[in-house]
Order: C-alpha cells, then sequence, then structure tokens
C-alpha cells in the first residue's frame, strides 16, 4: 500500500535530525498559526500563491531562497564543526552515513535552492521594469516555475524528516549513487527534487527569453538594453541549453534504479564516465547561469553609484556573450584526472582560461566606470567592491585549476573547494546581497537599514577569508575534500580557524536578519516616496516603489542606453493626464495546484508507492485541460482605477483648462 | 571557568602564524619526486604570472574607488564619459597576453606530465597494479606475486608504473607528495607513471568520495632503497596469508579503516580478471574492457 515507505523510515533514533525536524515543525506550525489567527488564509491565496504578478512572484523566490540559505548554512556550520572537531582519536559528532548526506545536501541546497531562486527572483522582481514590460510573457507559466522549485525544495526537507537524503555528493555520480551502492531512498530524493525543480528552470528560461526579445518597450533596442537584461539573456539561453541535459541524465539515472537499466553501472555496459561528462555539460554552464546575471547588477551597482555610465558597454555586453559561448565548452576540466589525454585536456584547459579575458575585460569595466565618478558607499557598492577583490582572488585559483598538471594534484582537494566558495561566495552571494540591497525599496518600498547592513557586510567579507583562505592552504597540504575523520596534526588548526570563519559568516547572517526587522520596524521613516532612492539610470527607478500590478501606466519611449537618466536630463514629466485601460492576467491557481500534485508524484516515487504517482500525474494532467477550458483569464483595470492608483503616488497631472 | 576559557583563548592565539608556517607541511609545495616537482613548479609559476595583473586590480580597485570618493570634491569628475578606445585596447589585450602565455604553458605541460606517459629513465620501471575496493587499496606486485593492502614500498629513484582499477564505484589514487592522481574506475584500467626521489613514508590517499568508509581510505606509500625494497619483497612473499581468486572475494567486501596486510603466492592474472568484471557482481564483460583499456 505504501511501497517502502514505513514507520521505520523516520529516523528517530538520530537526535541531530529530530532536533532539526522538530524545529522546522515548530517554525512551520508558528507561521500557519499566525497565519490563521491574523485570519489571512485567503488574502495569502488570492494575493500570492496564486499570483501571476512578476514582482509577487519574484519576492516568494527571493522568500524560498533566503530560507534555503539559512538550512543549507546550518549544514555548512555542521560540517566545518565536524571537521574542527574530528581529528585523530575524536571522531566529532558526526558518523559518516550523516555527514555524507549533510555535505550532499549543502551543495543541492546551495546550487538549487538558494543561488537559482534567488538569481530567477531578481530577474522577476526588475527585469520586465528595466525593459518597459508590464509583466512576463507567460505570467501563469511564472507561477507554475515557482511552485516547481517550491515543490523541489520542499522534497528536500522531506527527506529529512522521512527516510534520508542522498549520501553521494552534491553531482551524484555513479556508480556510487546506483542502487547497488545506494540501495536507499536518499539519491530518489536527490533524483526527484532535482527533476521537478529543473523543469520549473527551463520553463523560466523560455519565458525570460521571450519576454527580453519581444516585450521590450519602443525604442529599446537590443543594445540600448540595460546590462543587468543582457546578462539575463545570456543566463536563460543557458538555462534552455543547459537544463535539458540535466533532466535527460537524471531521466538516464531514474531508468537505471526504477527499471534495472544500465547506461551508468559498473556491470553490463554501463559507464559511469557519460554521467561525469553529461552532468557537467549542463554543470559548468550552470555556474554561469548563476555568475552572469550578478555581473549583471554590478553592472548596474557600479554607474549608478559613481554618478557615471558604465565604462565601456559594447565591451561588457560581448564580454557577457563571450563568457555564455565559451561557458559550453569547458566542461572537461572538472575531471583532468579521468585521463582523456594531454590533448584533450589541454584543449579544455585552454578553453578554460580564456573565460578569463571576457572577465578580466568585465572587471576593468568597472574599475573605469568608478574613474572619474563620485563614489558613494552605500551597502550596495561596499559588496560590489568586496566582490571586485574577492573574485580577483578566485578567478586566479580558477586559472590555476585550469593547467591540467595542476590540476592533476590539486583537483577534489580542500584548494578546489576554496576555489569554488571563493567565486560563489565573492561573486553569487555578495552579488545578490548587493541586489537585494540596491533594489530592495524599488520592491518593498523601504530602504533596508545602512548602519547594520555595514556590519553584516564586514562579517561576511572577513568570515570569508578566514573560512576559506585555511581551505586553500589545507589543499596545498594535501587534505581531499569530503573528510568525516582525518589523522594529521598539521591540518587540525587550520580546520579551527576555517570554522572560526564559518561562525564570523554566522554573525553576517544574523545581522542581515535583524537588519530586516529593524527596517521593517523603521519603513514609515526610510519610505522611498520618490521611487529613484539612488538616482538611478534605469527604467525600473522610473516607477513609483513599491511598483503598481501593471508596473507602466504609459509605456516609455526609450531613446537612447540609461533610458531613465536620459529622461531626467530632457526632464520629461513622469506624470500623466490622461489613462487608458490596461489589460490584465488574471489570477489563478492551477500553478500551485500542478506542482503540487508533482510533488505528490515525486514523492510517491521515491518510496515507490504507485497508484498515488499514478494519482498525482491524473491530478496534474486533469489541473491542466481544466486550465485549458478556462476562459476567464484576464481584465481590463478601468482607466479611472489606474488615475486612482497613479494619483496615490503622485503621477497625476492636473488637467489644465 | 573563566580562566579555562583565556587559556583555551591563549592557545588559539598561535593560529595565525600556524597558517603562514603551514608551508612547512604542505605536501604538494614539498614534493618527493620529479612530477610532483614539476608540478609544484606550474603551480608557482602561473601564480606569480597572475599575480602580475591580480595584484595590481586589487590596488586600482581599491585606489580608485577611495581617490573618486563621493566626499573628494578635489577630484576630477566626467560624468559622461565612458568610453576610451585606448583603456579598452589595453584592458583586452593584457589578459589576452597573460592567458596566452598560460595556454602554451597549459598545452605543453599536459603533454609532458600526462599521467600516462612512461618516466624516461636509464633504469627499468617497477609494476604495480592498484584496485580500489571498499573502503582500502590493494597493490598488487605481479612480477613477484606478491600484494599488499594499504601499503605500497617503492625503490628510490625507480620509475613506477601504476596500472589502476577499481572494484568498487570510482576513487582516486593519489600520493600528493609524488604528483598527479589519476581515478580508478571498475573495468577500466587508468596508468600513473611516479617517481620517489628521496626515501620516507608518505600518505596516500583516494582523492574522490566513495562512501562511507572514504575517510579510512588512506594508504602509507613508502620509498626506500633497493635494498630495504627487496627485504619488504621477501618479508611479503614470507606472508601465510595467499591471495587466489576465493581470498581475493573475501577481501573485496566492505571493511573500514583496515589495517596494513601483506599476501603471498598471488594467483597470476588476478589484476587482469579485475579489469575484466570477473568478480563483480554484474558478471563478466570481458569484450567491453578490451575495448577501452589500454592507452598507455
Amino acid at each position: 500500500m505504501f511501497g517502502k515507505l514505513t514507520l521505520s523510515a523516520i529516523p528517530f533514533n538520530v537526535p541531530i535530525v529530530m532536533g532539526a525536524v522538530a524545529f522546522m515543525a515548530l517554525c512551520a506550525i508558528a507561521v500557519l498559526a499566525l497565519i490563521t489567527y491574523l485570519g489571512k488564509w485567503k488574502w495569502l491565496w488570492t494575493e500570492w500563491l496564486t499570483s501571476v504578478d512578476h514582482k509577487k512572484i519574484g519576492v516568494m523566490y527571493l522568500i524560498l531562497a533566503t530560507i534555503m540559505l539559512l538550512r543549507g548554512f546550518a549544514d555548512a556550520i555542521m560540517m566545518r564543526s565536524q571537521q574542527a572537531l574530528a581529528y585523530g582519536s575524536n571522531l566529532g559528532y558526526l558518523p559518516p552515513e550523516h555527514f555524507d548526506q549533510v555535505f550532499s545536501a549543502h551543495g543541492t541546497i546551495m546550487i538549487f535552492f538558494m543561488a537559482m531562486p534567488f538569481i530567477i527572483g531578481l530577474m522577476n522582481c526588475i527585469l520586465p521594469l528595466q525593459i518597459g514590460a508590464r509583466d512576463v510573457a507567460f505570467p501563469l507559466l511564472n507561477n507554475l516555475s515557482f511552485w516547481l522549485t517550491a515543490a523541489g525544495a520542499v522534497l528536500v526537507n522531506v527527506s529529512l524528516a522521512i527516510g534520508n537524503f542522498s549520501r553521494t555528493g552534491w553531482l551524484a555520480y555513479p556508480p556510487l549513487s546506483e542502487l547497488h551502492y545506494s540501495p536507499g531512498v536518499g539519491v530518489d530524493y536527490y533524483i526527484w527534487a532535482l527533476q521537478i525543480s529543473g523543469i520549473g528552470t527551463t520553463l523560466s528560461g523560455v519565458n525570460f527569453i521571450t519576454t527580453i526579445l519581444k516585450m521590450r518597450a519602443p525604442g529599446m533596442k537590443l543594445m540600448r538594453m540595460p546590462v543587468f537584461t543582457w546578462a539575463s539573456l545570456c543566463a536563460n539561453i543557458l538555462i534552455v541549453a543547459a537544463f535539458p541535459v540535466l533532466t535527460v541524465t537524471l531521466g538516464l539515472l531514474t531508468m537505471d534504479r526504477y527499471l534495472g537499466m544500465h547506461f551508468f553501472t559498473n556491470s553490463l555496459g554501463g559507464d559511469p564516465m557519460m554521467y561525469l561528462n553529461l552532468i557537467w555539460i549542463w554543470g559548468h554552464p550552470e555556474v554561469y547561469i548563476l555568475m552572469l546575471p550578478l555581473f549583471g547588477v554590478y553592472s548596474e551597482i557600479v554607474p549608478t553609484f559613481s554618478g557615471k555610465p558604465l565604462f565601456g558597454y559594447a565591451s561588457m555586453v560581448y564580454a557577457t556573450m563571450a563568457i555564455a559561448l565559451l561557458s559550453m565548452v569547458v566542461w572537461l576540466h572538472h575531471f583532468f584526472t579521468m585521463g582523456s589525454g594531454a590533448s584533450v585536456n589541454a584543449f579544455f584547459g585552454i578553453t578554460t582560461m580564456i573565460i578569463a579575458v571576457p572577465t578580466g575585460v568585465k572587471i576593468f569595466n568597472w574599475i573605469f566606470t568608478m574613474y572619474r565618478g563620485r563614489v558613494r558607499f552605500e551597502t550596495p557598492m561596499l559588496w560590489t567592491i568586496g566582490f571586485l577583490i574577492t573574485f580577483t582572488i578566485g578567478g586566479m585559483s580558477g586559472v590555476l585549476l585550469a593547467e591540467p598538471p595542476a590540476d592533476f594534484v590539486l583537483h577534489n582537494s580542500l584548494f578546489l573547494v576554496a576555489h569554488f566558495h571563493n567565486v560563489i561566495i565573492g561573486g553569487v552571494v555578495f552579488g545578490v546581497f548587493a541586489a537585494l540591497a540596491y533594489w530592495f525599496p524599488k520592491i518593498f518600498g523601504f530602504r533596508l537599514n545602512e548602519r547594520i547592513g555595514r556590519w553584516a557586510f564586514w562579517c561576511w567579507f572577513i568570515g570569508f577569508y578566514v573560512a576559506f583562505m585555511p581551505l586553500y592552504a589545507l589543499g596545498l597540504m594535501g587534505a581531499t575534500r569530503r573528510m568525516d575523520h582525518y589523522d594529521v596534526a598539521a591540518w587540525h588548526p587550520l580546520f579551527i580557524v576555517a570554522a572560526i570563519g564559518s561562525g564570523i559568516i554566522f554573525c553576517g547572517i544574523i545581522l542581515q536578519l535583524v537588519q530586516l526587522v529593524v527596517s521593517i520596524r523603521d519603513r514609515e521613516l526610510t519610505r522611498d516616496v520618490t521611487g529613484d532612492v539612488w538616482n538611478g539610470r534605469t527604467l525600473e527607478w522610473s516607477l513609483p516603489s513599491p511598483v503598481p500590478a501593471y508596473n507602466f501606466a504609459r509605456i516609455p519611449v526609450v531613446r537612447s542606453l540609461d533610458a531613465f537618466w536620459d529622461m531626467k536630463q530632457r526632464g520629461v514629466d513622469l506624470k500623466s493626464a490622461t489613462f487608458v485601460p490596461i489589460h490584465m492576467p488574471r489570477n489563478s491557481g492551477t500553478g500551485i495546484i500542478m506542482a503540487g500534485c508533482a510533488f505528490v508524484v515525486a514523492f510517491a516515487m521515491v518510496w515507490h508507492i504507485w497508484w498515488l504517482a499514478i494519482a498525482g500525474l491524473a491530478g496534474v494532467l486533469v489541473t491542466l485541460i481544466r486550465h485549458a477550458f478556462n476562459d476567464d483569464r484576464d481584465y481590463h483595470l478601468g482607466a479611472d482605477e489606474v488615475r486612482r492608483i497613479e494619483g496615490l503616488h503622485g503621477r497625476v497631472q492636473a488637467r489644465s483648462m | 571557568m573563566t580562566r579555562n576559557l583565556w587559556s583555551r583563548f591563549c592557545r588559539l592565539l598561535p593560529l595565525p602564524a600556524t597558517v603562514l608556517l603551514s608551508g612547512c607541511h604542505a605536501a604538494l609545495l614539498d614534493p618527493k619526486g620529479p612530477i610532483g616537482a614539476a608540478e609544484r613548479s606550474i603551480i608557482l609559476t602561473s601564480t606569480g604570472l597572475m599575480l602580475l595583473i591580480v595584484i595590481p586590480v586589487i590596488v586600482l580597485v581599491l585606489v580608485v574607488a577611495w581617490r573618486y570618493r563621493a566626499s573628494n570634491t578635489q577630484a576630477k569628475y566626467e560624468p559622461e564619459w565612458s568610453h576610451s578606445n585606448k583603456i579598452e585596447a589595453v584592458m583586452w589585450s593584457v589578459p589576452i597576453i597573460i592567458v596566452a602565455i598560460l595556454g602554451v604553458i597549459a598545452w605543453r605541460t599536459s603533454h609532458q606530465l600526462d599521467p600516462f606517459r612512461p618516466i624516461a629513465s636509464t633504469v627499468k620501471p617497477v609494476h604495480i597494479d592498484a584496485v580500489a575496493l571498499d573502503w582500502k587499496w590493494l597493490f598488487i606486485y605481479p612480477d613477484q606475486h606478491v600484494a599488499s593492502v594499504n601499503e605500497v614500498a617503492l625503490p628510490v629513484g625507480v620509475p613506477v608504473v601504476f596500472h589502476i582499477t577499481s572494484a568498487t564505484v570510482m576513487n582516486s589514487f593519489f600520493i600528493p607528495r609524488l604528483g598527479s592522481q589519476i581515478y580508478a574506475m571498475a573495468n577500466m584500467q587508468t596508468a600513473d607513471n611516479l617517481v620517489a626521489s628521496a626515501p620516507g613514508t608518505y600518505r596516500g590517499i583516494s582523492a574522490n568520495f566513495s562512501g562511507d568508509g572514504f575517510s579510512g581510505m588512506t594508504f602509507k606509500a613508502v620509498a626506500m632503497s633497493a635494498a630495504d625494497y627487496k627485504q619488504w619483497l621477501a618479508n611479503a612473499a614470507a606472508s601465510k596469508q595467499t591471495l587466489d581468486g576465493a581470498g581475493y572475494l573475501a577481501l573485496d567486501k566492505p571493511s573500514e579503516n583496515v589495517p596494513v596486510a601483506f599476501y603471498s603466492q598471488v594467483m597470476p592474472g588476478l589484476f587482469e580478471q579485475i579489469v575484466q568484471g570477473k568478480f563483480a557482481p554484474g558478471g563478466m564483460r570481458a569484450d567491453m574492457a578490451m575495448n577501452r583499456a589500454r592507452r598507455d
């Protein structure tokens, strides 16, 4: 009846896990109780969960990413403390079967459910505003994408309470991830969580490409698009090119595990090396899917806070496209040590190094944007300078790893771990925080507390160096990754320093949460009444904050790069005298219900509850068909209503008689 | 209590110094063989070359940001300036030059230091077969018909050709002080050519996560004089434990933190049979192994 699922799947005998489960359950119950107490269920359903407004979907992505950042960071703290303790006779507090789940979950969560939701959330919040669009091309699809991502995230967390998570690392290399070596449900949780969220991401990619190519305001030629939009376009093209590979690769692994096939097994003609190639053909573009949009973010922040246009806009655009193209031809550098032969290794090593050229150009672009500017050091700019320094170091260690013979000794070492945290924390995470500080007033209508934001920055910045510089040293000392225990005395102090570093980062995260609470408390003091808090240059700053549901009462006409700056120079009046009705999409529960059914399918597949999987699949199809027959999908927001809303923001011109 | 904490804190104080001095323990910076030494020099040369650009960039970021801070009204402000062909030419060409040099290094050294490439030497190389098992390393000396678990002896100054496979999941064969690692994969045979230039006991590991017993999957690589090496082989040959098919299957069972063991009278062709998958749960697949195997 319940497949492999029995009560014994719940790890009652593991206090750490049960503690975490109890904590998460308590948080969830508290939130649900609060919503019930405030009587907000209907509001939550109609205004948020079923919303097709890209700004609200963006906010939901950001909330999901924040929660998963906390979960992923809890895993990081556990790893760092385990490795600080587990030297010599001390085995630490995590047995291998638990430690292996922790590092697998950490990587999986941080990439798929922290970084991806953050960047897709940012694109949702800002991208349509930057191109003068009223929404994304497919609003309901956007809602479905979010809920599929959320369903994947929930599935990963369910694995904590029911059964266990994968113990095979964040990419689940076979044959370790095959049934023979991983007979439990962990790898299945991993596969299904990634499958449903991956489909959501692919759909997002399609949605954003269409939006950018088809929905720009009149006059916004491609070479007048803001760099964040350009970078997002490149990232979404990579999503559409790469994510189907992930889906197929995981599909083949699924067939191995469920149908007794032998794509990647040790026996009967299976070839694990094929999996490594396929997963990295997705995996390397993936790191640029994360990084490119944030290059775009920095390219918005530096000009704004330097009071100057971006230096070398065309260079920046070509560099971004070059990186996107090159990112598809470097995947083999993740396994130089598989023995592909010298020429193949050298080819992929050199393509990898070539990426350093456009990346270096970008760094110079940002420096020369500040040159002869008036640089203001508010938090978005602090994160950006922190990024410029940290990412340059991370790039250097990356080029070093691209030398195949250097990689022969550094591969899989803690040097590698230090390298990719150097670029992901220094590039992606700092970028996300810069973007949040920068666009927070636009999204929510009030500013984040500046002082606490600065403290948080310094904790993260210093904490990063204390946590990861020792890992570089450990890598050079021959320490490999994913050890739950070691016996080399010289490593021990460095692991302790790294643990202290993660503690400093923890302080940074706590400060960010405090910053959020304090900022909400003080929101009336920091309310953004102009819509243009930073003296911005791109179209999103021409709108009131928070932005009305329809974005633009009047679609702007773009005359040059930095469209809003140009409008300010020309003294364009943002007020309107006449208003027209606006065509709007209607909210729909289709997305959340379909994703809910997909979650049921995934959970049932993990536990081999076949009837439930069929029922879930039927649910998906019925919801889809029902929606196909729903004609009530849109409405017109009346001109008077638009006038009323614009009036609230002081954007109505008195009619001259 | 406070006092205890304070004394603990004081013990932590020398930590930064330890970090700085850790170079002394850095296996990769203190190699014991020419392969490792060549790889160290690539690491150092490349890092040095890149620092030529990385240090100025970091300094430039800080100097420019500070010099053009908003409060410094003395600094020149050109609110419309955003293009300069000269600067753009420089900022594209500098990284191109550095990457071109590094690219040439990458091409040449990838060939020179290919782990499959035999080391040029006047001395006849030693052949050792290495098998990754759950979770220990089996070393077979095919010419001497002896084997060992978690300890491998090599004569100083004599090139060693390791033939490597796995009887389980993917692992990576790695002796940091000697240089290059290479994956160990089932039904596959990879090779690693290494040589030790100084006697000593060096840490050997699996550098690719392979499951619960992974952390304990370490071995000792002992580089020794020719005489000691002969003695080591003789000791192994005198071992009461022998290794035939049945013995191998017993050894193949998963075990963790396995102590060093020696075997005499090793079944001839054992390694080849492991590569061909004769002992694997899925049965034999010699055809596949034959098609893929040899590159060295």
